[in-house]
């Protein structure tokens, strides 16, 4: 099996996906002949040709806007928006228009072919505006679906899944693991589901949940917490709208305590929706409050960084706190 | 609205018009002929042409040092000092600029010193942004330049408000907003002009047409005769200007604050230039663009140019080019010295400024990760050697920023 970092992963499944349809078609601020400024598009172009993959003017409401007119056509459109920190200007594309087109006319038109990628996630020295995660903006808005991928394998598999979804989704790229993620990765076409949990490990003493890059830095916690003699359930969301509760539900059943950790603030993050929803669920059950391990409610810092991220430290700490509560 | 009826259906398309660019400076650094000069001062032009070497040699060398690993990111002005300096010159000091991020070069006319650059690249604790935005990310209230945003195109609209109030104020200044043609596609863009023209606001849009955004050229950003004629949508005044000719930028500007300020018009300003360098330290040209184009711009340098033009005049000669080089190439490298030994800011300047006041919620969460860091201090230098100084860390990673 070949092995391949993030970003080749990704490109593989675009290539699968144009390939196999002719009706999928990349765009965004700088995917043509360069292939995007992290090269997740590359030879794109040279193989598909100009008409379906291609530099869009600098204007991220204007290329989602685009992408969902495509879409209602009966196009697949997979639009690159450059970060997702510059992803607000197209918010009401996506929040008003993509994610309510459906509802709105009675299944008459529908962007279910739209697919939105986007690097997030900070630890690259990004700042406040090349750092951030904002899925949680988009998880509060039903009729858009979430997908993190965690490392090539799962990007492939996911990104296609993503791009046959008959509705919009949005993927968020681990910008950090683009290059440092590398594994084996099928060269031929699949799909991993989205709304599945994957249980990455079976442990007893807690449930650790996270997506995306956050898994990595789960595995580092996890080895300092085994070796103070703590068993963790490690779980991958994959995508957190919609999310598997289930999955969640029955590790936390099974271990008593839950631990949720992302990048993104505390207040309003997706931590919270997960907690209220595993009390409601796990209530008797729970042997310590459910602990939350997330940036700070502040901006995305720069020489602060290393401060702010919710690292495997804190992570590791958060986890001795539970199981000795 | 006056309605003029016509009884043919004929369509127009914009090529009516033709745009032409306003150049006195060609590239040899002689006045075209029939050209005049705009009033320029002699010591005037020397600040002018001092502080276009000054950015120059500072943009060289910091991309050097993010080369060496001592700067994690840098944006160069080069190529683009006429414009930028040339505006900036022809303004009033106190008033204000709210540039993209690739206007360094206003902040050295301004006299913003090497010392506050720096501080700004290394994010260290004298950076007034308190090293929480990337390089090139300055902000200086006493030189009236607002604090870089990232996302592209935000500031001209703020431009627009900005300038607004200064009318309200009657303080007789106006704002100068600087982007990118690649910008201008925002939606934000048309906003600020509508706007602008409807509110009738004192504010001048200053369009870098530099070719390129990172690696889209113009030729894929718009289909149009470049930027200058939307300002026709938007009955607006607009000018074209030779971006590299800074006799041409600076009175184009002057005309343009006049416009401005004195008859509350905003006007648009499309400077034709080039960014000869990549779009960042992380971008890498060669793969979107050829080398011959970059030649043949070198050709037209507005630094080189100006000097040409100030040697002519007798106001600058050989002597004060390599001295004024080496004393900046020297003060470059002291300053760096300097704002790379300075600590990184102190760790509260993680939660404040968030709001004026810290909220309970963020105190408690500060509160934590001090225990946290205190904790494992050595996992947090610089967390840990801002909360007590005297601690001793095993890995300081000062400079990583």
């Amino acid at each position: 099996m070949p092995t391949m970092n993030l970003l080749q992963a990704i490109n593989s499944a675009l290539d699968i996906a144009m390939a196999e349809d002719e009706k999928v078609i990349c765009f965004g601020e700088d995917v043509g002949i360069f292939g995007g400024v992290f090269r997740a598009t590359s030879n794109l172009q040279g193989k598909y040709g100009k008409a379906r993959c291609f530099n869009t003017p600098l204007v991220e409401q204007g290329i989602i806007g685009f992408a969902n007119g495509l879409a209602a056509q009966g196009s697949v459109p997979v639009a690159e928006i450059q970060f997702a920190d510059y992803i607000f200007p197209a918010f009401d594309q996506i929040v008003n228009e993509a994610a309510k087109f459906r509802y709105r006319s009675g299944d008459l038109f529908n962007v279910g072919g739209l697919t939105i990628r986007t690097p997030y996630g900070g630890g690259i020295h990004g700042g406040l505006y090349h750092s951030q995660s904002p899925e949680a903006y988009f998880a509060h808005t039903p009729g858009v679906k979430i997908v993190v991928p965690r490392n090539p394998y799962q990007a492939k598999g996911l990104l296609l899944a993503a791009i046959r979804d008959a509705d919009p989704v949005i993927f968020f790229e681990p910008k950090r693991l683009y290059r440092a993620s590398v594994g084996e990765v099928p060269e031929e076409d699949y799909q991993l589901p989205i709304g599945e949990a994957e249980v990455l490990k079976e442990g007893t003493d807690i449930s650790l949940v996270g997506w995306g890059a956050q898994m990595e830095v789960i595995d580092k916690a996890v080895a300092l917490a085994e070796e103070a003699g703590f068993s963790c359930e490690v779980i991958d969301l994959r995508s957190i709208s919609p999310w598997d509760t289930e999955t969640v539900v029955e590790s936390v059943l099974k271990t008593g305590r839950l631990l949720i950790t992302h990048e993104a603030p505390l207040t309003g993050g997706f931590a919270g929706e997960i907690a209220a929803t595993i009390q409601e669920r796990c209530f008797l059950y729970l042997e310590s409050p459910i602990a939350r391990v997330t940036g700070l409610d502040t901006p995305f810092p720069l020489s602060l960084e290393k401060e702010y991220m919710p690292d495997h430290l804190k992570i590791f700490e958060a986890i001795r706190q539970s199981v000795e509560f | 609205m006056t309605t003029q009826y016509s009884h043919e259906p004929a369509f127009l398309t914009g090529d009516e018009y033709s745009i032409p660019t306003f150049s006195l400076l060609g590239p040899d650094g002689q006045l075209y002929p029939g050209a005049k000069a705009p009033e320029l001062e002699h010591d005037q032009a020397r600040r002018i042409y001092r502080s276009m070497l000054a950015t120059r040699i500072l943009d060289e060398r910091m991309l050097a040092a993010q080369r060496q690993g001592r700067l994690s990111f840098y944006m160069q002005c080069t190529g683009e000092e006429a414009a930028v300096i040339g505006a900036t010159a022809a303004l009033d000091d106190a008033d204000m600029i709210m540039a993209q991020y690739r206007e360094q070069g206003a902040l050295v006319y301004r006299g913003f010193s090497f010392d506050e650059f720096m501080n700004q690249l290394f994010g260290n604790e004298l950076d007034y942004g308190k090293g929480r935005q990337m390089p090139v990310h300055y902000g200086s209230r006493k030189l009236h330049y607002m604090t870089i945003s990232s996302p592209l195109a935000t500031q001209i609209p703020q431009a627009t408000g900005y300038a607004y109030g200064q009318k309200l104020a009657g303080d007789g200044q106006c704002t100068l907003t600087f982007f990118g043609e690649g910008a201008a596609s925002e939606g934000d863009f048309h906003a600020a002009l509508n706007m602008a023209a409807v509110h009738e606001v004192p504010v001048i849009f200053f369009c870098r047409n530099n070719g390129y955004a990172i690696s889209t050229p113009a030729v894929e950003q718009f289909a149009a005769d470049g930027i200058a004629p939307r300002a026709f949508g938007y009955r607006m005044h607009v000018i074209r200007v030779d971006g590299n000719d800074i006799l041409a930028v600076y009175q184009a500007t002057q005309k343009a604050r006049r416009i401005a300020v004195e008859n509350n018009k905003p006007v648009l300003i499309e400077a034709m230039t080039y960014r000869s360098a990549a779009h960042s330290s992380s971008d890498d040209p060669s793969g979107y663009r050829l080398k011959k184009e970059e030649e043949e711009w070198r050709e037209k340098d507005p630094v080189l140019r100006m000097k040409n033009w100030m040697l002519n005049k007798q106001w600058w000669s050989e002597e004060e080019e390599k001295e004024l080089q080496e004393s900046l190439r020297q003060e470059v490298l002291e300053t760096m010295k300097r704002a790379q030994k300075r600590p990184a800011p102190a760790l509260d300047t993680l939660v404040s400024d968030v709001y004026a006041e810290i909220t309970p919620a963020l105190q408690r969460q500060f509160d934590q990760l001090k225990t946290h860091i205190r904790k494992y201090p050595d996992a947090y230098p610089r967390g840990a050697q801002s909360l007590d100084p005297d601690v001793s860390v095993s890995t300081i990673d000062q400079g990583d920023s």
